[in-house]
């Protein structure tokens, strides 16, 4: 485990995310870990770690990081802006850093989360089997919180780095730009969901989305609390629905009026406040078929060598 | 008491592409909350089961939908449900000391009709038992309360309840692990660390384990 960026700013909520921990929501632990989990595999396939390895989710408004030593990294997901040395820096694509080149994010151009995977993958604290960043209980990845100006980054060995320049190609990455997410019916169906045009509020983090739009009637009906998943739209009283993302609360009581595909919450996972998205009613065997897709592209990413 | 072989009708919803909500009932029942951790625990074992995760009555279930289709769960789930539950061992017996000082405690005997202290005396009395952790970290669901002490939630939650206020709503209590937001009623407060982050596992009541509130400084 050596050094491998010093954090020069550290941008608007740069956090490290693994794929969660979801054992732990027996204790009512919320899963966590990254928002875009095929950006955050794509981001660690590219530079020949696991996909499951950790990552930097870089949000709306990117870090500035410098490399400490040489080091592969690639960036997916969101269009921050990424630069190296002030040159714009490819994204999807794995690259080589020397020591004392600096990677800086700009401003969100599309989406609003980039992930920054590393050859040999983020090593920090790991707290309940995950290395993600549980922020209200201040455990896992950066001592339990956000990067801040003058961390620094450490990174296990890369045993078998990949070739530099290797790219997924632009057919294979999710269609971000398509803000229409595909979704199940929940146990309490009300239609009204997919037929309205919805919009981030403010108050949207990695818990959940807050969305403006038409009321749903039937709302906020007291039900026992049951255990919740990422992607449950639930409507609580007062008929604003609510998306649950990675870091949602584990249980609740709230009717769920559809759950979104794990498939489109990718795209979920890149609006900001402000945006705006639908919600359409999709099979099972739609969201399967989808699912499969996004695993074969992810899958391309593992055959560089025999 | 010998236990029955019942037919549990099961309601089966799928949660997206790879969850799915188990509901054995929906009442606030010791017998269903023991059905569900128990076949919560049956489809842990299996391989193409991620998380099974049993509330009051209901088992969330996350699967492998590369490995399962949801009616093939469905199907299993269905033959889990109707086999006899095991014997339940009891659940671990944690006694909870309370200051009943709450900001609420005057309008909750008000609007019950009771004294604080008959509220004092009527929440100390049952040994509740543990239908839910979740929420938020360490946060149980208790019940059920008896029916002299049941109040729908505040109709303004407060947006910050400090860590360690113990509440009542509906049939069930709960303490507070962290300052969150809450619209429960505050009866007391209490100092047990019910939430260890460096513990494993970190929450000090699991499911289907039994709650004993007494007065006293804690």
């Amino acid at each position: 485990m050596t050094a491998a960026f010093r954090v020069r700013k550290a941008g608007l909520l740069t956090t490290i995310q693994d794929l969660g921990r979801p054992h732990a929501i027996a204790s009512g632990v919320t899963p966590g870990g990254a928002m875009d989990r095929f950006a955050h595999g794509a981001a660690n396939l590219l530079v020949g770690n696991d996909r499951g390895a950790a990552t930097l989710e870089c949000t709306v408004r990117g870090p500035v990081v410098v490399a400490e030593r040489s080091c592969q990294v690639a960036i997916t997901g969101g269009d921050l802006e990424p630069r190296v040395n002030g040159v714009a820096a490819p994204m999807w694509t794995s690259i080589e850093l020397s020591a004392g080149d600096e990677l800086a994010m700009g401003s969100r151009r599309s989406g609003a989360r980039a992930y920054v995977a590393v050859g040999g993958g983020i090593v920090a604290d790991r707290w309940l089997g995950s290395m993600s960043t549980n922020l209200l209980v201040g455990r896992g990845g950066m001592h339990g919180r956000a990067l801040r100006d003058g961390d620094v980054i450490d990174v296990g060995s890369q045993t078998d780095p990949p070739p530099s320049g290797r790219e997924l190609a632009e057919g294979l990455r999710p269609a971000y730009a398509d803000h229409a997410l595909h979704a199940i019916r929940g146990p309490y169906p009300t239609p009204a969901i997919f037929a309205s045009v919805y919009r981030l509020s403010p108050d949207s983090n990695r818990m959940g989305y807050r969305l403006d739009g038409p009321r749903v009637e039937g709302g906020g009906e007291e039900i026992l609390s049951f255990v919740m998943v990422a992607g449950a739209v639930q409507v609580p009283s007062g008929g604003s629905p609510i998306l649950l993302m990675a870091d949602h609360q584990t249980a609740g009581g709230y009717p769920v009026a559809a759950v979104v595909a794990g498939a489109s919450m990718p795209v979920a996972a890149q609006l900001a406040p402000g945006d705006e998205l639908t919600f359409v009613e999709t099979s099972m065997e739609y969201a399967l078929a989808m699912r499969a897709a996004q695993r074969v592209a992810l899958e391309s990413l593992t055959i560089w060598s025999m | 008491m010998p236990q029955q072989r019942s037919r549990v009708r099961v309601r089966i919803h799928p949660l997206g592409d790879a969850a799915l909500l188990a509901e054995l009932g929906a009442r606030l029942d010791t017998a269903l909350n023991t059905r569900a951790i128990a076949l919560a625990a049956a489809l842990q074992k299996r391989r193409d089961v991620r998380r099974a995760v049993a509330a009051h009555g209901t088992v969330t279930v996350m699967f492998d939908p590369d490995q399962v289709t949801l009616d093939a769960l469905a199907a299993a789930i269905r033959r889990l449900a109707g086999k006899r539950p095991p014997v339940e061992e009891p659940g671990r017996l944690h006694r909870i000391p309370v200051v009943y000082d709450g900001p609420d405690l005057a309008d909750v005997a008000a609007r019950l009709g009771l004294t604080a202290g008959q509220v004092v005396e009527l929440h100390g009395r049952p040994i509740y038992r543990v239908f839910l952790v979740g929420f938020v970290p360490g946060w149980a669901y208790l019940g059920p309360l008896l029916d002299e002490l049941v109040l729908p939630r505040r109709a303004t939650p407060r947006t910050q309840v400090p860590a360690g206020s113990v509440a009542i709503s509906g049939q069930e209590t709960g303490i507070y692990p962290f300052a969150t937001p809450g619209g429960w009623h505050l009866i007391g407060r209490t100092s047990v660390r019910l939430f260890l982050p460096d513990s494993d596992p970190p929450s000090l009541f699991r499911v289907g384990d039994r709650v004993k509130f007494f007065p006293g400084e804690t």
